[in-house]
């Protein structure tokens, strides 16, 4: 299904894990180092750089985009690094995630108690991701390099639904359907 | 170039000619290869993604495979990085011991990891300190291996390491009692608790034997070998074998949304070790597993 950001309650709750979603409209981009940066100014209160309500986060650091190109191979990053930053954003509005890979049950709790959801794209295609990015700006931190936060403009960016509000987690359910051996 | 080393500095008096290599062509070279196996895959690699397009049985697998194969045509095709984790560089060279380098070597493969990253458009994912975490920016220090080997030749093989599937890589130090079966639960255990992080369809590179340090540096070169070759060693390659098997039957298939392509293959270099010890170590590689060399 289609789906255009920001998210509102109404959108996380068609979202089923499995579901195959091509995202529309504009993300954010961060990983380890601007997360730190982001829940050090929560902690101290002041105002965050990025809007969080309704918005969805993209653990992503681009390769730099070659001349003529808004962005440089572009695709998912681990996510469970993020794991112990993520509630607290989770708590401020946070919708959406885009990552790889799975979550801590603190933040698979936040995700149903607060409504958000959390997407996997396809680790590794970087190149392929990156033809969805129209446009592409950072807007805080440059000097953190790969790791700065930016502004996406993304059209069709194919991602699959992980984590639900209704508790459901598809690295669960996809792996028991083919398992056929107990360690 | 061949010259005369002086035979005054030889202490037998004989006369011995050295190849003479230059910094200048050592930089040139590792700035081509860094960017060339950032925009292109091993054919033994492609192959193996094809083959793996082939077996899997989930149709979301299958999918999953369709779009790799696509992501490394459009990378391919753009001259752009498959991943944009470009890695960190580790290098492996083999000095032959009768070349003689103009100047330091392991300055001239850093000059040209700076070059290839800065010309080829590729991610700089190197930081200072592992606690300052201060990036600097060129993607510098590379990691290199040195060997001495005999002969009149330098080869240089670069295999750029993303931190996903590094971060799931261990080394353990098992009894000897724990035998075979003790390195293959550890090795299950190790990919299952990987799940989706390291981006399976991964590979997987065991070192068996040798010390702490040892082991963990066999499981990186075994990553080196070429996936369609069987170990000369015919007990490890039916342990090889044993291993995929057993992987891609635990479902966790491409990107860990289930299936049964898991892993591409399984390489394991093993090498004498002490009579208290078992060490074992494994390395996992993505499925964009990078390598490339040059012999000059």
């Amino acid at each position: 299904m289609e789906l255009t950001t920001p998210l509102n309650d109404e959108d996380i709750k068609k979202l089923h894990a499995g579901d195959k979603v091509y995202l529309n409209g504009t993300i954010y981009t961060a990983r380890d180092a601007a997360h730190a940066r982001l829940i050090d100014l929560i902690d101290k209160g002041e105002k965050l750089p990025i809007p969080i309500k309704g918005q969805v986060i993209y653990y992503v650091g681009p390769a730099p985009a070659k001349p003529g190109h808004v962005i440089g191979s572009a695709g998912p990053t681990t996510s469970y690094r993020m794991d112990d930053f993520t509630p607290a954003l989770i708590k401020l509005g946070l919708k959406g995630m885009i990552g790889k890979g799975a979550r801590s049950q603190g933040v698979k709790d936040s995700i149903v108690e607060y409504k958000a959801v959390y997407f996997a794209a396809v680790g590794g295609a970087a190149a392929l991701i990156s033809q969805s990015i129209k446009k592409a700006q950072v807007i805080a931190y440059p000097e953190l390099g790969p790791e700065a936060i930016r502004r996406l403009e993304v059209e069709s960016f194919p991602l699959i639904v992980i984590n639900d509000i209704y508790g459901s987690n598809l690295y669960n359910d996809g792996v028991a359907e083919y398992n056929q051996f107990e360690i | 170039m061949y010259f005369l080393i002086a035979s005054k500095f030889i202490s037998n008096e004989k006369v011995i000619f050295m190849r003479e290599i230059k910094c200048l062509e050592i930089t040139e070279a590792v700035a081509d290869l860094v960017k060339d196996t950032n925009y292109h895959l091993p054919e033994d690699v492609m192959e193996a993604i094809r083959l793996g397009k082939e077996k899997e049985k989930s149709p979301v697998g299958k999918e999953i495979f369709r779009q790799i194969l696509e992501n490394n045509k459009i990378a391919g095709e753009k001259e752009m990085p498959i991943c944009q984790d470009t890695g960190l560089v580790v290098i492996f060279l083999e000095i032959g011991n009768q070349v003689f380098i103009d100047g330091d070597i392991y300055q001239a493969i850093n000059d040209g990891v700076r070059k290839g990253y800065k010309d080829g458009y590729l991610r700089k994912s190197v930081v200072e300190g592992p606690f300052n975490r201060i990036n600097t920016a060129d993607n510098t220090p590379a990691v290199i291996h040195t060997k001495i080997v005999s002969g009149k030749k330098l080869k240089i093989t670069v295999a750029p390491k993303g931190g996903g599937s590094e971060n799931m890589s261990i080394v353990k130090m098992l009894k000897p009692s724990d035998g075979i079966e003790g390195v293959k639960n550890l090795v299950l255990k190790t990919v299952q608790e990987a799940g989706a992080n390291p981006c399976p369809p991964i590979i997987v590179g065991i070192g068996v034997g040798g010390s702490f340090e040892k082991a963990a540096l066999l499981a990186k070169e075994a990553l080196m070998r070429p996936l369609d070759d069987s170990n000369t060693d015919s007990t490890i390659a039916i342990l090889e074998q044993d291993i995929l098997e057993d992987i891609n039957r635990l479902g966790i298939g491409p990107q860990g949304l289930g299936g049964t392509q898991t892993a591409l293959a399984v390489k394991i270099n093993t090498f004498p070790c002490h009579i208290a010890s078992l060490p074992v170590a494994i390395n996992i590689n993505c499925h964009v597993a990078r390598h490339n060399e040059i012999v000059l």
